[in-house]
């Protein structure tokens, strides 16, 4: 057997090795675009070569307040998971497309990448990390154990903030694209979960199973 | 992201002015839109005016029996409001066609009407656009145009206005309400609001600089069938091919409006004359003079055949 001798390098380090390894790469390429052949490459504003500016963000995430200084361009996603180190709120695409960086902030689900942390100054974040802890699992967790609600597990946290909002909306009444009928009370139905589950993509195709977990709770809460 | 300074404004005439005299400032509220494109370098705002605390999130009855829905609120919260459901239901089945359960509990009324194109030579930063970078040239004429304008098009622009909720705005006849940096108030029609590309596709909208949206009102309802039939390559968290937003009323007289089909929402009053008559008919004169190109002709049949899927609805 091979002797590592003393590399301890976690999946973390090693992930984190990679993306710095393929950034520099990327770098070449970026420059290439201010090239004078590009001439439709946006001329550099003003303000590029402009330092940073920081600001203090004062933050409840899961009932601890942090106080941070911030460079303002930090959006909520890089707050939690750079500086506070929850981790488990996942950045996948970066743009609002795909839903791994779902949250809760005061009380309503958001793409955390799609937001400003210096916007969230005062206000209250909920994570994946305090909806329940390994010992102690949110029903939603322990639903999508239990029906296998997930292959890789990289989708996994804001499928389950987004699952566990949408059964508060449903309970609060707000209509979804499927509701036949916009005047009346909204189904906890299967129908009505992958609508409002539209946000939040799953490439290994677990769909089916978070539905029965959606299911599973929002029959017990009923 | 170029570095930007941030300030929360206080009132939307201080905001307004903010805006007027900081060079390179752009507002942000939901900021769905804006920050997805300042993360392309499409947008590159120096200062942000957040108008998040300008109080501007209620609904309420104006003296002439219709709703007066400020800029801030979200478009979850206008879709899930008793009254629109009951006497406005085209604008809330709009607004719940469009983006995502996330999306809509941070985007705002005001932003969703200044929503950019979906255009993806727009964002595309390595090759013309003459909305992102005037006079540069528009890569989508000649380009993959499936998803492009019909109608109302120009030879520097053939992007489409993303919006669902624009869509049953125009329909309804909404006002736009407005201060500018001045302190001066003033009511812009929604029929007036959004522009076509013309020569100058970069400016969207009737805004002048500094100019903020404070509520958007409607009228007293229409009474009618409110439908809004939205066609997409997905059944969920998709930009239009085509939608229809119709109110029909007994007698078969009635409003069409479409999105997914030119730079603004589209509605040809005189069109609507032809409702009794039947979907080709109003077809025929709401997209009089279209000028598809050979990727997106079929919205031309596309807007005729989910007009009368709604039609046949609303008589049942």
């Amino acid at each position: 057997m091979e002797d590592f001798g003393d590399i301890r390098m976690s999946r973390r380090d090693l992930l984190k090795a990679g993306a710095a390894s393929a950034t520099a790469a990327a770098v070449p390429a970026a420059q290439a675009q201010d090239s004078p052949t590009n001439v439709n490459t946006p001329s550099p504003s003003p303000n590029a070569s402009r330092p940073p500016v920081v600001a203090s963000v004062t933050l409840d995430v899961n009932g601890r307040r942090h106080t941070l200084k911030l460079d303002t361009r930090t959006t909520l996603l890089d707050a939690l998971r750079e500086h506070l180190h929850l981790t488990g709120t996942k950045k996948g695409c970066d743009h609002g497309q795909c839903g791994a960086c779902t949250v809760m902030a005061d009380g309503r689900r958001i793409n955390a990448c799609l937001s400003l942390a210096v916007m969230h100054d005062g206000g209250k974040v909920t994570t994946i990390e305090g909806l329940g802890t390994p010992n102690s699992l949110h029903p939603m967790q322990a639903a999508f154990v239990k029906h296998d609600g997930y292959q890789c597990g990289y989708c996994t946290p804001g499928q389950i903030c987004s699952a566990v909002a949408v059964l508060d909306e449903i309970r609060q009444g707000i209509p979804s694209h499927v509701s036949a009928d916009l005047n009346a009370r909204p189904q906890m139905s299967v129908v009505e979960f992958r609508e409002r589950m539209s946000g939040n993509i799953c490439r290994c195709g677990a769909y089916a199973n978070i539905a029965d977990a959606m299911t599973e709770v929002a029959g017990r809460q009923a | 992201m170029n570095p930007f300074s941030y300030e929360r404004a206080k009132t939307p005439a201080e905001a307004a002015a903010a805006a007027a005299r900081t060079p390179g400032s752009r507002f942000i509220a939901g900021g769905t839109n804006l920050l997805d494109l300042m993360k392309l370098g499409i947008e590159s705002p120096s200062h942000l005016i957040d108008v998040n605390g300008l109080r501007l999130d209620k609904i309420e009855p104006t003296a002439e029996g219709g709703l007066r829905v400020g800029a801030l609120v979200r478009n979850t919260d206008l879709a899930a409001d008793t009254r629109v459901r009951r006497d406005y239901g085209v604008l809330s089945r709009a607004l719940l066609a469009g983006a995502s359960g996330q999306l809509r509990n941070k985007a705002t009324t005001a932003g969703n009407l200044l929503q950019r194109t979906r255009c993806p030579y727009f964002y595309d930063t390595n090759l013309p656009c003459n909305k992102r970078t005037p006079g540069s040239g528009c890569s989508a004429i000649g380009g993959v145009t499936r998803q492009h304008a019909v109608i109302g098009v120009s030879e520097a622009c053939i992007a489409t206005h993303p919006s669902d909720m624009a869509v049953a705005m125009r329909l309804l006849d909404a006002s736009v309400e407005t201060v500018q940096p001045n302190g001066a108030a003033r009511v812009i029609p929604i029929a007036d609001f959004h522009r076509l590309p013309g020569n100058t596709p970069h400016i969207e909208t009737a805004l002048l600089p500094g100019e903020l949206i404070t509520a958007v009102t409607l009228p007293r309802p229409l009474g009618g069938v409110h439908a809004y039939r939205k066609v997409r390559d997905r059944a969920s968290y998709a930009f239009a091919l085509v939608s229809v937003a119709t109110i029909v009323q007994r007698d078969g007289t009635g409003r069409v409006a479409l999105g997914g089909v030119a730079h603004k929402p589209w509605r040809v009053e005189a069109a609507e004359a032809d409702l009794p008559r039947g979907a080709r008919a109003v077809t025929q004169r709401l997209l009089e003079g279209a000028m598809p190109t050979p990727e997106n002709t079929f919205k031309v049949a596309l807007t005729e055949r989910t007009l009368g899927a709604v039609l046949l609805q609303a008589k049942r």
